[in-house]
């Protein structure tokens, strides 16, 4: 029972954890930005920049995916101001229009293209190959200290700690301009503090850990991880650090919650298949939000939903 | 000296005096603003009085806000020098403290009191400094000073709006400045806030602190403030209360918004004449 567990569920779960910190920070700032949809809108735009970047080197390696997503996030903010511009169309729906219609493009380029020798596909695009991330050597808890049976772990791992890391140091190192400027932004400036490169600072940490985990755990989970977490524990506390603390809490307990019950649920229940566990990952993140906000201490705040009215 | 300023001021029918006064806590020359097509302030200049406490004063829609933003840099200039105790504004951005309008920002924000008062220690702190007893000592002593001591660990969107206002103040206190810049410190809030934040600014100003509020009400202006700035997207006059704030540069601000007998109502002693 544990080797099988070493062998076939620990990597999958750690990954899939990792995937789910490195979105659910950024994520915290961008729900109190209410800028939420941005989140989305990375990891659709992504696809078709990692598939034009593929088409390009042939390859599945990080660094050209990174600057194809962020190629193509350029893309879509120049569509996103055109069609503002041009068609005269409120932000939202402009938006909503261009993170589609890449999404879309990316879908059919994808389909077109000969991705036959690698794990770039439709189906997995949306929900990554969490399964499949297997440790074979791992035949035990002791292989943790074996150091041939430790080069058999799946690259993804390594990958997804490096960033997740990343995104971790980032947060810590930049927490006092991100906190102020997301709450005030007119004192940040007075201040000094460089609030647009702070916000596109955000975006770009985002959009590395969206490209990051779309490899490992596909994009309904990073959409997912962005936003369920973050703002679940918002529910759970008025202070923004113990917020973050809970964001990374949610975000672990829906990985692993996840993936146990889409590997093991369905047998619980008689059946046979295992279900995908980014779905279920997604859909257990999804559950927590619920509860939250039915039984979150924080859910009946004073001036929630209040909107600043103008003086 | 800004060419384009320079341009401006000359189509307006001015010279502009291109050395701003070194003791002026806060000297704007030839300062324009736009928005869209429309200026939202055209061609001012602005001289406030050092150690003094002024009001903006001027209509809804005639560039208040935007003239402390703009100062600050918070929002683009078309063109205009800025000068904050006779250096440019990069070299003495330390010296200014700025409280913005309350309705600016989320109040549901998940942070407490305490922390909003820290905010204004950031320069002290720096990324990462660490945060000592001594600076929170310090955040409380600025609550104590408003009145919000008892306030500290709440959460900011329990507060009420003189409430929130007075923590905005407490938290331009911790920057310990020398120049106050406050967008309508009195807008919104009870009797008694607005009591207890003309009393601390009056303090800070007995301490040689310039203050620089956009105020709405008229009939305050005489009992908080010793200087006027009256500003009508272009500048209408600047100068001591007695002096500058008459029925005659009234109309001109407000045009035939504000009438006569309002102007009358409150009892402006028109020294002017």
């Amino acid at each position: 029972m544990a080797s099988e567990f070493v062998q076939f569920s620990l990597t999958p779960i750690l990954i899939g954890s990792l995937a789910a910190v490195a979105c659910a920070l950024p994520g915290n700032f961008l729900v109190l930005r209410r800028q939420a949809l941005i989140g989305d809108a990375i990891s659709h735009v992504v696809l078709p920049g990692i598939v034009v970047a593929f088409l390009v080197t042939a390859t599945v390696s990080t660094l050209p995916m990174l600057l194809g997503a962020a190629g193509a996030a350029v893309v879509a903010v120049v569509l996103i101001e055109a069609i503002k511009r041009l068609g005269r169309i409120e932000p939202g729906a402009a938006m909503g229009v261009t993170f589609t219609a890449l999404f879309a493009a990316g879908v059919l380029l994808l389909e077109q293209s000969d991705t036959s020798s690698v794990h770039l596909d439709v189906e997995h695009a949306l929900m990554g190959n969490l399964e499949s991330l297997i440790w074979l050597r791992g035949t035990g808890w002791d292989a943790l200290v074996d150091w041939r049976a430790l080069q058999g772990l799946p690259p993804e791992l390594g990958r997804m700690a490096a960033a997740c890391a990343l995104v971790a140091l980032l947060t810590i190192v930049f927490w006092r301009p991100l906190k102020i400027s997301t709450f005030d932004e007119g004192f940040a400036q007075a201040l000094n503090l460089p609030t647009t490169a702070i916000g596109l600072g955000l975006v770009v940490v985002a959009a590395m850990a969206a490209v990051a985990a779309f490899d490992a755990v596909g994009s309904i989970i990073v959409i997912a991880m962005f936003i369920c977490p973050p703002a679940a524990a918002r529910l759970m506390t008025n202070r923004l650090e113990s917020q973050v603390a809970w964001s990374v809490v949610f975000a672990i307990a829906s990985a692993v919650l996840g993936y146990v019950l889409a590997g093991y649920g369905p047998g619980w229940l008689g059946a046979h298949n295992a279900v995908s566990a980014a779905g279920m990952i997604a859909a257990v993140s999804g559950a927590i939000l619920a509860l939250a906000c039915l039984f979150g201490p924080h859910r009946a705040r004073i001036g929630a939903g209040k909107e600043a009215s103008p003086v | 000296m800004h060419t384009l300023a320079v341009k401006l001021a000359t189509a307006d029918g001015r010279v502009l005096t291109p050395v701003a006064p070194a003791d002026s806590p806060l000297a704007i020359r030839g300062l324009t603003v736009s928005y869209g097509e429309k200026p939202a302030v055209f061609s001012v200049d602005a001289t406030f009085a050092p150690e003094a406490m002024t009001a903006i004063i001027g209509p809804n829609g005639a560039g208040k806000s935007t003239l402390l933003k703009a100062a600050l840099g918070i929002v683009p200039r078309v063109s205009g020098d800025v000068t904050v105790f006779g250096r440019p504004l990069a070299a003495a951005r330390s010296r200014i403290a700025y409280v913005p309008q309350r309705a600016s920002v989320d109040w549901d924000f998940p942070t407490t009191v305490i922390d909003v008062v820290l905010m204004g220690m950031y320069r002290r702190l720096g990324l990462l400094g660490r945060l000592r007893p001594s600076h929170r000592e310090t955040a409380r002593a600025c609550l104590e000073r408003v009145g919000m001591a008892d306030f500290a660990d709440r959460q900011i969107g329990q507060l009420s709006g003189g409430q929130q206002q007075r923590v905005f103040l407490a938290r331009a206190l911790a920057q310990s400045a020398d120049l106050y810049l406050l967008d309508e410190p009195f807008a919104g809030v009870d009797a008694a806030t607005e009591r207890a934040i003309i009393d601390v600014l009056k303090a800070l100003n007995a301490e040689r602190k310039a203050v620089v509020c956009v105020h709405h009400d008229l009939a305050t202006v005489d009992s908080y403030f010793d200087h006027v700035f009256l500003i009508n997207v272009r500048k209408i006059a600047e100068g001591p209360v007695a002096t500058t704030f008459t029925s005659a540069h009234l109309q001109a601000t407000y045009g035939g918004r504000l009438a006569m007998a309002h102007i009358e109502q409150l009892n402006i002693a028109d020294h002017a004449s």
